[in-house]
């Protein structure tokens, strides 16, 4: 069976910018396929491109193995959830929901099936007569999906629809959609700047950047094993060394301020300056002298950032001014931790990823 | 506090009641009291209904009535024909910078009198006027055509006296709507046409409920247009109010008709709220 959605070559330049340059990519039915970039990378525009609200220059969109170049938005088998909802004002939910389907032609008894169904779906039940106005944010959210879904596309697509939405609701969304999604089973595809939404939801994240795509791959491999220097940066938090190489094969690099370490070479070059990737959490404090393979230095604790579980520590090394950020284990075995404390601190060779400088 | 709070609202609601009560009450109060008046054969002054028994009784005021009615209604729905597509074209079409420019052209003939415009709209359209003389030169015609002082003219005449006090609601409530409204509709399967009587319409509902209002009335109560431009047959109700105070000397009955005039109105804008399920105050706020 073909993939829900195939991108040949598609390409969109305004004037001599190009937003979107040359992509290839399939989408698999079933999956919750994200788009992460920083704005202005042209996620957008590949959106609207699907959705059929702008014209590529170049290239092929096939939905269903079906070519859309000629279909206008309204007959083609995606829907859009925008980034401020669109909800209709003069509406109330129930006719928001059932609008689609209206359109479509669907008798008045199943339009009310379906759409009773949908509410109870997305938890609003009996919510069908209320006013746009009278509902929350992540009421209206859901009401958004809800108009959308049941006209069975498939694709949906989401256009950074949690950003209007304050911290808490955000957390609490990512994992209604993700279970919605599971529940119903159509293709999502979902474009964010924000990195913990497109992990946490996604089966597939595509990064993006200036137009391409540096990485697509699954969270997990995409936060451990990043394929270039932008995807390292930008897919989670990290610390960055710049460093001269000494030796290769076993690459042997150091820093600025004079610490020398033992690192894994990702892309090979020929550069002899590179970029030193450090995670916060694979940074082992006082590590014990059995464990191969491990760069040893010793931290000077300068600050603490109590964040709950998410706590880190701010620390120079080897008495340089080269301020680490490490995250401290949640089991609390570094609670007594203050500032001014030197602590041994160790890294996994395979954890020191270096990337050219680019 | 409270005492602060009444002497502010005293302040600023004396002028506004001032100008109803002395400029619209009590002159109204005078038109009613005036219009069941009327002389008896011995030429005292009575109270009487005879000048509203006269309107239904004489033909001529039955049908300028209707007409007048009628076609008020008729160069209503014509401005928001006309003005619409312009709103539309200046609020979501061209860039935001041209917005404001495009609006200013549009207020600009209306720096001038209506006496001038329609004045203008004569030059224009008169037998030896500009249009006639050109379709002449051209060869078009072999002999000018009067194309004034007719019904179609003095529609037209009142069609763009109003057309101002239709844009300007139309603009701004078309501004408010989100270009991603009518995306959404169009993704979830509108059709343009649908597009804009399901969402662009009902969007627009208040500000064309207030800039009907507004050009009804004043097409209803215009005196110049329908006189100046309008034929013979062209016969406004207003020039019926007129010919009574001034013609006819007669003001019981011109008291009579301007109290028939505002019923009518009144009675028509109702019904036209009732209708388009609009309400009066949210859409002239």
């Amino acid at each position: 069976m073909a993939p829900v959605l195939d991108i040949q070559n598609l390409k969109k330049c305004f004037g001599s910018f190009t937003a979107v340059d040359t992509l290839n990519f399939q989408v698999e039915d079933g999956s919750f396929f994200s788009i992460l970039g920083p704005s202005g990378c042209g996620k957008t525009t590949l959106l609207r491109m699907i959705a059929g609200f702008q014209k590529p220059t170049e290239g092929k969109l096939l939905i269903r193995g079906k070519d859309m170049s000629n279909v206008p938005p309204n007959r083609r088998p995606v829907n859009l959830v925008f980034q401020n909802l669109a909800l209709f004002p003069m509406m109330n939910i129930y006719e928001n929901i059932a609008f689609g389907l209206k359109r479509q032609g669907v008798g008045a008894t199943e339009i009310a099936r379906r759409v009773d169904a949908m509410l109870e779906r997305v938890h609003l039940s009996g919510y069908g007569k209320k006013d746009i106005s009278q509902l929350s944010g992540g009421q209206k959210q859901r009401v958004a999906i809800a108009r959308s879904l049941v006209l069975e596309p498939s694709l949906l697509l989401l256009d950074e629809p949690l950003g209007a939405l304050d911290l808490k609701l955000r957390e609490q969304m990512k994992i209604e959609l993700k279970k919605l999604q599971a529940d119903i089973g159509t293709t999502f595809m979902y474009i964010t700047h924000d990195q913990s939404e497109a992990l946490v939801m996604s089966d597939q994240v595509a990064v993006m950047n200036e137009g391409r795509f540096e990485q697509i791959d699954t969270p997990r491999n995409l936060y451990s094993n990043p394929a270039s220097r932008i995807v390292a940066s930008f897919v989670g938090e990290t610390n960055i060394l710049h460093v001269n190489v000494l030796s290769r094969s076993p690459l042997k690099v150091k820093t600025d301020f004079g610490l020398e370490l033992i690192g894994t070479s990702v892309k090979d070059s020929l550069d002899d300056q590179l970029d030193l990737f450090i995670r916060p959490e694979s940074i082992i404090l006082d590590p014990a002298e059995t464990i191969d393979d491990t760069n040893r230095f010793s931290l000077t604790v300068r600050n603490i950032l109590f964040d709950g579980s998410n706590t880190k520590i701010l620390a120079t090394v080897d008495g340089s001014n080269h301020e680490l950020t490490v995250a401290l284990p949640q089991n609390q075995q570094f609670a007594h931790i203050g500032k001014g404390d030197i602590v041994p601190a160790g890294v996994h060779i395979g954890s020191c990823r270096c990337y050219p400088r680019g | 506090m409270k005492n602060h709070f009444r002497l502010g609202l005293f302040i600023f609601l004396t002028p506004v009641l001032l100008w109803l009560i002395l400029l619209i009450v009590v002159p109204h109060i005078e038109l009613l009291l005036m219009s069941l008046h009327g002389k008896d054969d011995m030429g005292k002054t009575v109270w009487t209904l005879a000048n509203y028994g006269h309107f239904f009784t004489e033909e001529i005021y039955w049908y300028t009535f209707v007409r007048t009615a009628v076609y008020a209604i008729i160069v209503t729905v014509l401005t928001f024909l006309v003005t619409f597509p312009v709103a539309f074209y200046i609020t979501k079409v061209v860039s935001l910078r041209l917005t404001g420019f495009l609006t200013i052209l549009l207020l600009m003939p209306f720096w001038v009198s209506e006496l001038v415009r329609v004045y203008g709209w004569m030059i224009l359209l008169r037998e030896s006027g500009v249009i006639n003389h050109l379709l002449v030169s051209v060869g078009l015609i072999d002999a000018p055509i009067e194309m004034l002082y007719n019904d179609i003219s003095m529609l037209m005449g009142l069609v763009y006296t109003s057309m101002l006090f239709m844009v300007v609601p139309l603009i701004s409530s078309l501004e408010g709507l989100d270009d991603s409204l009518i995306e959404a509709a169009h993704d979830l399967g509108a059709s343009p046409l649908t597009i804009f009587i399901r969402i662009v319409i009902p969007y627009a509902a208040p500000g064309i409920t207030s800039g009907s209002i507004v050009v009804f009335m004043l097409a209803l109560g215009n005196y110049l247009t329908p006189k100046l431009m309008g034929g013979k047959n062209s016969l406004w109700f207003t020039e019926q109010i007129y010919n009574e105070f001034i013609a006819s000397f007669n003001w019981n009955q011109g008291a009579a008709f301007g109290f028939l005039l505002l019923l009518l109105s009144s009675v028509i804008i109702w019904t036209g709220l009732k209708l388009s399920r609009q309400k009066l105050g949210r859409a002239l706020s």
